[in-house]
């Protein structure tokens, strides 16, 4: 049993372990100094730049207002961490509590912090992927090259998948005066976030701003010149497309491979941890000394019937990574839970969208502000009578009304405003598409109540080829699970 | 002391210089129910979660048997006519602070498009060379001397003239109407004063100055709609945004709104600044030495002495239960922002001037859809004001601590803040 005297032995000189350095690393380290931790701090990262900010990369940096590199994080405080940067993490020993390096380096600790987050899924096809001109974007590496593609005036740019990082860029596009085509497989932009009744006002934006959208469509094949550069795309419906740049935004990956045979409750949608941060390991029971936060983290949430959530937010990495921070060093007594209300902002066709709690969670939805037609409003999304999310468009300055609602399981339809009420106030419904298309997921979704069973699997250490074929098989075990539940 | 005694007393002029102690006893019941029926909100987070809820009016025509000011003020004698005259062609559209989405927003937004980005983002930034030289302007007048008020030799002349310069207002109309526009404030009380012989002399005096001003303002509106030329007034007038043009009434009222707000709030800031990094030993040399601390300095002194100390036009058209009080519908409501950036509840150690406090987040700029307009123009004059005041006066002390302040108490600031000082650097 843990005593007092050990935690403040490792407060005071316990070497941390932070096994990632984007924002949720960053502000763990910070934290941890603040907490008091003196102790001896790694922060390991596998790209070889500073901490960076990623929300201005698919806005003010493709638009040429901001340079790819010149979004680093603000430091809040010295931190003094020894930083491996440049080098992945590929392993987790947890007997014998180590964190293996690419480069070879064996890296011990006390606590340790899986902070790896996400990364961009690529397009499925290697071949046409690696055409010059296909882009995704999750880097600032990707943001620089995306950037000065759409800056070389291309004739005209494909973005595949309409969610925020899609449609964002189709804005972008569309401010640069760029022809852009944006091909969605659901019935709507920013669907799987937000239904298909929110979903089409977005569609009128884009094509108010001249985004030729096709939606219901998918791209089946991208095609080169001879010099290898994509020049054409093929949709679904047989039509096809002449581009020069295509953006592949189709949703992330959560970077669990490093821990596959560390027994940690780990998988598609990330590595499950407790309300106060701490892994689960695959038998749904938790550990003592590794923490999770950020993009890769899914923890049980009291709002959400204590639903694993995963959320890829900004606010999601900061306030995790300080409830993380606080409980590595803190008293067992004194441990914080986790408890974010989720809530997301984004830029796109001159509107400012903002959203609260769990939309996709809702099932009706009810405008409760403002003019749909104007796209200025505030909805509200509703589950079996409670409020469990909202949606601003142009609204943000109410998100605190529905918030607070929210976080007290509030009656769904929620409280009424007495002025600027919208022309239509009935419930109906949100209308969200299917789940069991991955990159339709949401990016804050609730992954059910089991650690592990149902969205981890044990996947002893074996080649990347059977890997890849596992990770097939998981995601047709879990669309199928989906439609059970569903 | 209940809380009617203490709302009573923080409202009193002579406890302008230090309502705090009443504050205390009002947070005690951070939503309380005072004189007249009024809720009077003194808690942080009452007051955030109340700014935010649409079922609470800033428009004062939302207030159930509110008297019209012009044909019950018997005060108002032959003014009250030329009043409602005013009124009738001018009052039908309320300034943007007293009204309500979609109203609010609208004319909020025909307001920014001539004031801040995304479709004026220079307006402010160009404004920057010309504070400089204002306040050198200044300091180089009071080279010479030693003694100063901080007030009318320095924080003053900064806003009014960058004000006059954005607004399209003759700065030569200075004297004019900065006697209106402090007969307006003076006349404007809410305590027991207002209710003295020498209170409803300067009500009336209050009630002449306003009707002299509005008819300035309206006259300026006027002649920007027949010549357009420049500043906000003229491109108000002749707005072809995709909001459409306000009317004539909105020009006038959210002219006469951001024209007074655009300056008095902000001398009181600066006024402030200067007296509370006095009354802390060691600021100024930490200041000097730590130059990058001081926009936090200014958020902090405007959290100890928010220059706009509470807002009273907020009615409640539902009950609203908050904190296990309920509003009754038709309630007025005032927010006390003074109070509530006092709040222990959200600030630790509240009444310290604390540059390295962790809660930052003060209602002195307010909050919600109503948050100060002009908040980026007084950060940058304050902050012009307080560096310029900081690299050259030397060793500043005040004479007179309290200094005397002025009578109204929601645009609560100093009269004079009398400084001696050594020397003026060049």
């Amino acid at each position: 049993m843990s005593t007092p005297k050990n935690e403040n032995a490792i407060k005071k000189n316990g070497r941390i372990v932070i096994v990632g350095a984007s924002l949720a690393g960053l502000r763990a380290a910070e934290a941890l100094r603040n907490e008091g931790f003196t102790g001896h701090l790694t922060i390991i990262g596998d790209e070889p730049h500073d901490p960076y900010d990623r929300p201005p990369l698919s806005k003010q940096v493709q638009k040429g207002w901001v340079r790819a590199d010149h979004t680093k994080l603000p430091r809040l405080r010295e931190i003094n961490a020894e930083w491996k940067l440049g080098v992945a993490a590929t392993s987790l020993d947890r007997a014998k509590r180590v964190v293996r390096l690419a480069n070879g380096e064996q890296i011990g600790g006390d606590r340790l912090l899986i902070a790896t987050g996400v990364r961009a899924r690529q397009w499925p096809n290697r071949e046409e992927a690696a055409l010059k001109g296909v882009f995704t974007l999750r880097t600032c590496d990707d943001a620089a090259h995306l950037q000065a593609a759409l800056a070389a005036n291309p004739r005209r740019v494909l973005v595949i998948g309409a969610g925020f990082i899609g449609s964002e860029v189709a804005s972008v596009c569309r401010t640069l005066g760029l022809k852009v085509t944006v091909a969605e497989r659901a019935a709507a932009p920013l669907a799987g976030a937000l239904g298909n009744v929110i979903g089409a006002i977005a569609a009128e934006m884009q094509r108010d701003a001249g985004v030729d959208l096709r939606t219901g469509v998918s791209v089946s094949a991208l095609e080169g010149d001879a010099k290898g550069h994509v020049r054409r795309a093929h949709l679904s419906d047989g039509s096809t497309l002449d581009i020069d740049v295509v953006l592949a935004s189709l949703g992330s990956i959560r970077n669990v491979e490093w821990l596959d045979g560390s027994g940690l409750a780990a998988g598609f949608w990330g590595v499950a941890c407790d309300a106060g941060c701490r892994a689960f390991d695959i038998h749904g029971v938790v550990t003592d000394h590794i923490f999770v936060a950020g993009d890769v983290a899914r923890s049980p949430h009291v709002l959400y019937e204590y639903q694993f959530l995963s959320t890829e937010f900004w606010g999601n990495a900061v306030l995790g990574a300080q409830i993380a921070a606080h409980n590595m060093v803190c008293a067992e007594t004194d441990r914080r839970p986790y408890l974010l209300v989720p809530s997301n902002w984004s830029g796109q066709f001159g509107v400012n969208i903002k959203t609260i709690g769990v939309p996709a969670f809702g099932d009706e939805l009810i405008f409760t502000q403002g003019s749909p037609k104007h796209r200025r409003f505030a909805a509200a999304y509703g589950r079996r009578g409670r409020i469990v999310g909202a949606v601003t468009f142009d609204h943000g300055k109410w998100l605190q009304f529905y918030k607070a609602q929210i976080m007290r399981s509030g009656p769904f339809p929620p409280l009424q405003a007495e002025f600027d009420l919208p022309a239509d106030m009935r419930v109906i419904p949100a209308d969200f598409p299917a789940r069991g298309v991955p990159t339709a997921a949401p990016d804050v979704v609730l992954t059910g109540h089991d650690p592990s069973e149902r969205v981890a699997e044990y996947r002893p250490r074996t080649a990347r080829a059977e890997i890849r074929k596992a990770a097939t098989a998981a995601n047709k075990e879990q669309k199928k699970q989906w439609r059970v539940a569903s | 002391m209940t809380p009617e005694q203490a709302f009573t007393e923080a409202m009193k002029f002579e406890n302008r210089p230090n309502p705090y102690p009443f504050f205390d006893e009002l947070r005690k019941t951070p939503v309380a129910r005072v004189t007249n029926g009024i809720y009077v909100v003194t808690g942080y987070k009452e007051i955030l979660a109340l700014i935010h809820d649409p079922r609470i009016s800033a428009d004062l025509r939302n207030r159930p048997n509110r008297p019209n000011r012009a044909q019950t003020d018997p005060s108002n004698g032959d003014g009250a006519e030329i009043e409602a005259e005013l009124l009738e062609k001018y009052g039908k559209d309320p300034m943007m602070i007293i009204a309500d989405p979609p109203d609010h927003d609208r004319a909020r937004r025909q307001a920014m498009r001539h004031f801040g980005p995304p479709h004026s983002p220079d307006v402010i930034p160009n404004m920057e060379p010309a504070c400089v030289r204002i306040v050198n302007d200044m300091l180089d007048k009071t080279k010479d001397k030693k003694r100063m008020d901080v007030v009318d030799d320095y924080a003053y002349p900064l806003p009014v003239t960058v004000i006059c310069r954005i607004m399209g207002v003759p700065l030569k109309d200075e004297p004019q109407f900065h006697a209106w526009i402090a007969d307006m404030m003076a006349g404007a009380e809410l305590g027991p004063d207002a209710a003295t012989e020498e209170g409803k002399r300067r009500k009336e005096k209050a009630s002449a100055s306003r009707i002299g001003f509005r008819k300035y303002i309206i006259q300026l509106v006027e002649n920007a709609e027949k010549k357009p030329s420049e500043g906000m007034i003229s491109k108000l007038a002749h707005d072809d945004g995709p909001d459409g043009r306000m009317s004539p009434s909105e020009i006038a009222n959210n002219v006469a709104l951001i024209f007074i707000a655009g300056h008095d709030s902000t001398v009181n800031l600066i006024s402030h600044c200067v007296l509370t990094f006095l009354r802390n030993p060691g600021t100024i040399d930490l200041l000097r030495r730590r130059r990058d601390l001081i926009p936090r300095a200014i958020e902090e002194v405007l959290r100890l002495e928010s220059s706009v100390n509470f807002w009273p036009t907020w009615t409640a058209l539902a009950d609203i239960e908050i904190n296990g009080t309920t509003i009754p519908s038709g309630s007025p409501i005032f927010f006390m922002y003074g109070a509530a950036n006092r709040d222990p509840r959200k600030f630790r150690d509240p009444n310290k001037f604390d540059l390295e406090r962790e809660e930052k987040e003060s209602l002195g700029w307010g909050a919600g859809i109503h948050v100060c307009f002009g908040g980026q123009l007084a950060r940058l004059e304050v902050n012009t004001a307080v560096e310029a005041f900081l690299r050259r006066v030397e060793n500043p002390k005040l004479v007179i601590d309290p200094p005397p302040y002025r009578r109204n108490a929601l645009f609560r600031g100093p009269l004079h803040v009398l400084i001696d000082v050594d020397g003026v650097r060049d």
